[in-house]
């Protein structure tokens, strides 16, 4: 393990399981956050089908265009494990470009998300519409600033990694990004199949 | 233990009789050796030791047998074992002993692994089969009095669907006849509780629970408020009173029709005039004692509770005892008897910034309008 | 004290004492400050508690208002458990489990402070409404909707606790990820899972339990919050939601939360009783599965707090038989305790005092809990008296006072000194009794009908000649602490001369000086069987069936721990001190605050800027934070 980021051990000291810590503190507050994601699921299936005024989930959602968008961060899935090869090879231009391309892919997927509430609230669907807008805003609001925190901390690393504080040492650090970023697409995945396609 | 003051007749089967009293001495004992001895609980008008009720008693035999003395048996056990403890082994003055490292005993580690399975089973069938006793309704086969209750702060509303009779404050039933109580609320969330004669049950905006007991002795008893409803949950409290069949039978004959007007010309009848005009009562209190049976249970009827027959009400503003004393300052002083409610914030508040608060001999007309009622 | 002036010295640092305090990132001064804050807020929210008990003396008193009362009720329960119980058995996890598993530090130090701050700043956000004159009046459990609609709490009372909470909360996960991972991640070599102390066991099984529970509360709040705020139909019955989803969000917490608050001194207890027994823990293999079994079962028993709000009997007859089932696991524990002092040789110091009155205090608590698991008869006492004897039972008569064991056990390692004993032993008898003067007559105005959370009630009831006797308790245990306090106080002016080893431990915390220096152990010991220091001292004890006599069988501990020279051992590497922490902390308790000046009519327009200030400090704090190296050692390497 790389010394720098594994904060209080001095230099050579193994962890007891030989996993670093800021890896395990990762897998840690994932599951942690599964359950975060657990309890606003359930919240949003205790309510599903008492929506008492319209719209209806059938009135506004455009699984065609979810798809994409769906598609669209699954495939920063796959960019982020070619930025991290990439910087395992210490190939930092690689890094730097399949980093940036999952930036992209990220800030693509927030505006296409950014796109459907506009559309959505034009329709008639707000916070306050009724108990869909209500459950469908705030679990898809929180799944959307998980992505945003995502992708701010992947530009900081990018913009790390152009002032050269991101190096090839650091790949465990950026390995701990890997991890965030992926569950944040599983997160997706889940919420797609159970909010847009499971029927109503 | 006193008992039995102040809530009025008692008639109970002898059977019943008989049966609470051999558990009221295994609970005097069972009490007594813990404590320091007789009237530590029970004989008080909210006590869930002497119960008046079918459920109430289910319950206190549950706890009495056998779930008291298991916890006795386990009291006594873990008690006597710490004091062995404590004399036996305690360490002398210079004892350097190191005593036999015992790191653990399999066999004695699963006996009381099951003796604890064992206790919680003796409690968990009996518990168990009663939990599917309790609150089930008879169906519409039964002579089960049906009546809708509704929880509003901080006050309770009776409706009796089958007579198109609302009432407010007292819940009136038949001794020995089952009653299957329809349990919501107008605002946030209350609980319905009447310690003597049943277990409580939440009254939930939008949900509709079901409370089934029947009352086994004649008489008026305490019900309150048990979930946190604001600032006067302290002060949500009915009553329950339990009649005869006849004595019902008349009662609900009676509040069939509004009472009869106060003779022209007395003090009732200003206090009429004022309560329907000046005073502005009448935007929020009914003095009509029907309803439209047909009103689902999650609509209003009218803001406050429903003052028909106001002389027979057990309490004022829904703690005080109904006293001419107590209602006249309930009206002239809203705001120091029961603050934060809507009567003292919505109408006392805005009189008084308005110098509008009524004359004593004005609060006097009311009073004597709602007495004659 | 010294040590760390000659690190700090050596890093070329001079910094005042505030600075360093304000800076620290070392878990044992972390662990003082997480002690002494919810030591403080243990005495103020005991205040609030005797200020409840004045009014409720006698019937019909007005000493209180309604809403003052329900203010005082709310902030009295919150507080307790979230800025006293849970900090306080923190405090214990800084102070003592990195010595426990001889490490030098948690795996994350700066996190750790982190933690602290934001504990600190969140729940002064909490006593600040005090000082506006709205603090939340809906009870510690906050049900909807009362808590949720501005119609039935106006005023921001209720967003200070809900922000407050949040932050809180996001203080609790980071506290939890930290002992995670420094528990599985830096136990010294030899120290297996089943070598670890029990103690050290319970804050593991604890932090889980934070990690899997917590975010339900966190979702609750935000739906209370969205409710309050945006007005969503979460929780708002006219519009078809149910205010019963409130309830149920937490509960899947908040039974969890029982047991992080109960498993930690549990692991307390299991340390002290065999080290003034001189005698191994009995089947402490029973005592960690049962802390894991009543872990795992607390996930599947939330709805007996709802067993009255008409589930049906299906689900009350299941909730009861898997609340039944946490009893099994909790009375092994107590047999197994009793068992281990059985045959001992008990040397009744203050910590055994209350590590024992503990036990015994935990199987009243636990017996009620049975009665409450029985469903009918919880139908007639939850929400009474009853209730709050019984978890008052578990909570002080357990919780406390096993912390409050703890702090005469482990204040050596605190401060170098052992507190008075003959001051103890008053603090123990008269906490004891004050405790059982206040609580037990509970059960009776609890069994005569009296509901919780009631501001006044009338002589007719015939509650007050118990509550008068409560009121009395109540004051005989307000009384007790101040003796721990002068205790403190009168032994921080002796010197401090505790040995290393002053009760003859059998953890590792015993091998190192009292206090230990700032790096803890100057070689890190190698551990060869549970309780490893007993172990070296008087070899393995599996085969001695009679007793001997100590003196002759005590080795010469292996672990050699005086540092040879001054300044640090050679290789070893301490956290730098950091202001970061701190700064993020406040950047979070900012957005908190400025979403409480947000649901203001005065400070409204200042509440989004505020919150987004707030989230530029948290932003530029991380950048910080991340750019600053971790270990002094660094330095040359990073920029």
């Amino acid at each position: 393990m790389s010394h720098s980021h594994a904060q209080a051990q001095p230099v050579g000291e193994h962890t007891t399981t030989g996993i670093s810590h800021n890896r395990l503190m990762m897998w840690t507050f994932l599951a942690s956050d599964c359950m975060f994601f657990g309890s606003l699921i359930w919240v949003y299936f205790a309510y599903r089908g008492r929506y008492f005024e319209p719209p209806y989930p059938r009135d506004v959602l455009d699984i065609p265009y979810t798809s994409v968008s769906a598609a669209v961060l699954l495939l920063s899935s796959f960019s982020i494990v070619m930025a991290l090869t990439a910087l395992e090879r210490a190939d930092m231009r690689g890094f730097r470009g399949w980093l940036l391309g999952t930036i992209l892919l990220g800030a693509l997927f927030l505006g296409g998300q950014y796109y459907e509430f506009i559309t959505f609230y034009h329709e008639g669907l707000t916070l306050t519409a009724n108990l869909f807008g209500t459950t469908f805003f705030v679990l898809t609001g929180f799944h959307g600033t998980h992505v945003f925190i995502g992708v701010v901390w992947l530009l900081v690393q990018w913009l790390l990694s152009y002032f050269g504080k991101l190096t090839p040492a650091h790949v465990e650090r950026f390995f701990v990004t890997t991890l965030y970023w992926h569950f944040v697409d599983i997160v997706w995945i889940i919420i797609f199949m159970l909010v847009y396609l499971m029927p109503y | 233990m006193c008992c039995g003051e102040g809530t009025g007749r008692v008639k109970k089967t002898r059977a019943i009789r008989l049966r609470r009293s051999w558990v009221s001495v295994i609970s005097l004992i069972g009490l007594a050796s813990s404590t320091s001895g007789c009237g530590v609980i029970g004989g008080k008008i909210a006590s869930t030791s002497d119960p008046a009720g079918d459920q109430a008693r289910h319950i206190w035999d549950l706890f009495v047998v056998p779930v008291w003395w298991l916890s006795v048996a386990v009291f006594l056990l873990v008690t006597v074992w710490m004091l062995l403890n404590i004399v036996l082994f305690r360490r002398k003055p210079g004892d350097t002993r190191i005593p036999a490292q015992v790191h653990g005993n399999p066999r004695l580690e699963i006996a009381w692994t099951l003796i604890p399975a064992i206790i919680l089973a003796l409690i968990a069938i009996p518990s168990t089969r009663l939990v599917f006793q309790l609150n089930r309704d008879p169906g519409p086969g039964s002579n089960a009095l049906r009546v809708q209750v509704i929880g509003h702060q901080w006050w309770w509303e009776f409706r009796y669907p089958e007579f198109g009779i609302v009432t407010a404050g007292d819940l009136h039933l038949v001794v020995d006849r089952p009653v299957v109580l329809s349990i919501t609320s107008q605002d946030v969330i209350h609980s319905f509780w009447p310690p003597r004669l049943a277990g409580k049950v939440d009254a939930i905006p939008g949900r509709e629970n079901t409370l089934v007991f029947t009352p086994e002795e004649t008489g008026v008893f305490y019900g309150q408020c048990a979930e946190l409803c604001g600032a006067q949950h302290a002060h949500m409290q009915f009553r329950v009173v339990v009649h005869s069949q006849q004595e019902f039978d008349a009662w609900v004959d009676k509040h069939r029709r509004p009472a009869p007007d106060p003779a022209p010309g007395t003090l009732a009848a200003t206090g009429k005039q004022l309560f329907e005009g000046a005073a502005g009562c009448a935007g929020c209190h009914s003095m009509n004692p029907t309803y439209d049976p047909s009103t689902p249970i999650n609509k209003i009827l009218a803001v406050g509770p429903n003052l028909a027959y106001f002389s027979e009400r057990q309490t004022v503003a829904a703690f005080l005892p109904n006293t001419p004393e107590n209602l006249h300052r309930w009206i002239a002083e809203t705001e120091a008897v029961k603050p934060y409610s809507i009567m003292a914030e919505k109408w006392w508040k805005i009189r008084a910034q308005q110098n509008q608060l009524l004359t004593p001999e004005e609060v006097d007309a009311i009073v004597a309008y709602l007495r004659s009622q | 004290m010294a040590e760390a002036a000659i690190r700090l010295e050596q890093a070329g640092y001079r910094r005042s004492a505030v600075v360093e305090w304000l800076t620290t990132v070392d878990h044992k001064k972390i662990g003082l400050l997480y002690y002494w804050t919810s030591i403080i807020y243990l005495l103020l929210a005991g205040l609030l508690a005797l200020l409840m008990r004045i009014q409720l003396a006698q019937p019909d008193m007005h000493f209180l208002g309604p809403k003052t009362y329900n203010e005082i009720m709310t902030m009295h329960g919150t507080m307790m458990i979230f800025a006293v119980a849970m900090p306080l058995n923190a405090a214990f996890f800084n102070i003592v489990v990195p010595l426990m598993i001889g490490a030098r530090d948690v795996a994350f130090p700066r996190l750790n402070a982190f933690s602290y701050w934001s504990f600190l700043f969140g729940s002064l956000l909490l006593w600040s409404s005090f000082l506006f004159g709205h603090a939340p009046d809906a009870g510690w459990t906050g049900y909807a909707n009362l808590s949720s609609s501005r119609l039935y709490s106006a005023g921001p009372g209720l967003d200070f606790w809900n922000l407050g909470l949040q932050v809180l909360g996001i203080s609790s996960i980071a506290g939890a990820l930290n002992f995670f991972v420094t528990i599985v991640n830096m136990r010294a070599p030899g120290m297996t899972l089943m070598r670890m102390p029990v103690y050290v066991w319970m804050v593991l099984i604890t932090a889980i339990l934070i990690l899997l529970a917590f975010p339900s509360l966190t979702v609750g709040l935000f739906v209370i919050m969205f409710d309050r705020y945006f007005d969503t139909l979460f929780l708002n019955p006219v519009h078809g939601g149910d205010p019963v989803i409130w309830q149920h969000l937490f509960w899947i917490f908040g039974h969890p939360e029982v047991y992080i608050l109960v498993l930690p001194p549990m692991g307390i207890i299991s340390e002290i009783l065999p080290t003034f027994s001189r005698k191994p823990l009995f089947g402490a293999p029973f005592v960690i599965f049962a802390g894991i079994a009543i872990a795992f079962l607390s996930f599947f028993v939330w709805a007996h707090h709802m067993f009255t709000v008409g589930l049906g009997p299906v689900p009350n007859a299941l909730f009861a038989a898997s609340t039944m089932l946490i009893g099994i696991p909790t009375g092994v524990k107590v047999f197994n305790w009793l068992a281990t002092m059985w045959g001992g040789s008990i040397d009744f110091k203050a910590p055994m005092k209350f590590a024992s009155a503990a036990v015994w205090l935990l199987m009243i608590g636990g017996v009620t809990g049975v009665m409450h698991a029985t469903v009918p008869l919880d139908y007639q006492q939850h929400d009474s008296y009853f209730i709050v004897a019984h978890f008052h039972y578990v909570i002080f008569g357990v919780i406390v006072m096993a912390l409050l064991g703890a702090t005469y056990y482990w204040f050596p390692k605190m401060y170098g000194r052992l507190l008075d004993e003959r001051l103890g032993s008053l603090h123990f008898w008269l906490t004891f009794l004050g405790m059982n003067l206040t609580f037990f007559p509970m059960h009776f105005v609890g069994l005569d009908g009296m509901p919780r959370r009631y501001f006044t009630y009338s002589a007719e009831t015939g509650w007050g000649t118990w509550n008068m006797v409560i009121t009395v308790g109540a004051f005989v245990l307000g009384l007790a602490q101040v003796v721990l306090l002068l205790n403190v106080l009168k032994t921080m002016r002796r010197p401090a001369d505790a040995p290393a080893d002053p009760w003859d431990g059998r953890t590792l915390e015993w091998t190192i000086p009292s206090p230990p220096p700032a790096y803890n152990f100057a070689v890190i010991p190698t551990v060869r069987g549970s309780d490893a220091f007993w172990l070296e001292k008087y070899g393995d004890g599996h085969h001695d069936a009679a007793a001997t006599d100590i003196s002759e069988r005590r080795k010469p501990a292996t672990f050699h721990q005086d540092n040879p020279g001054h300044g640090l051992p050679a290789g070893v590497h301490l956290p730098k001190p950091s202001w970061w922490p701190m700064i993020v902390s406040a950047g979070l308790t900012a957005m908190a605050a400025g979403m409480v000046m947000h649901g203001t009519e005065t400070l409204g327009s200042l509440g989004f800027p505020v919150v987004g200030l707030g989230a530029l400090v948290v932003f530029f704090g991380l950048l910080g934070w991340h750019f600053e190296p971790a270990i002094e050692h660094e330095e040359a390497h990073v920029s």
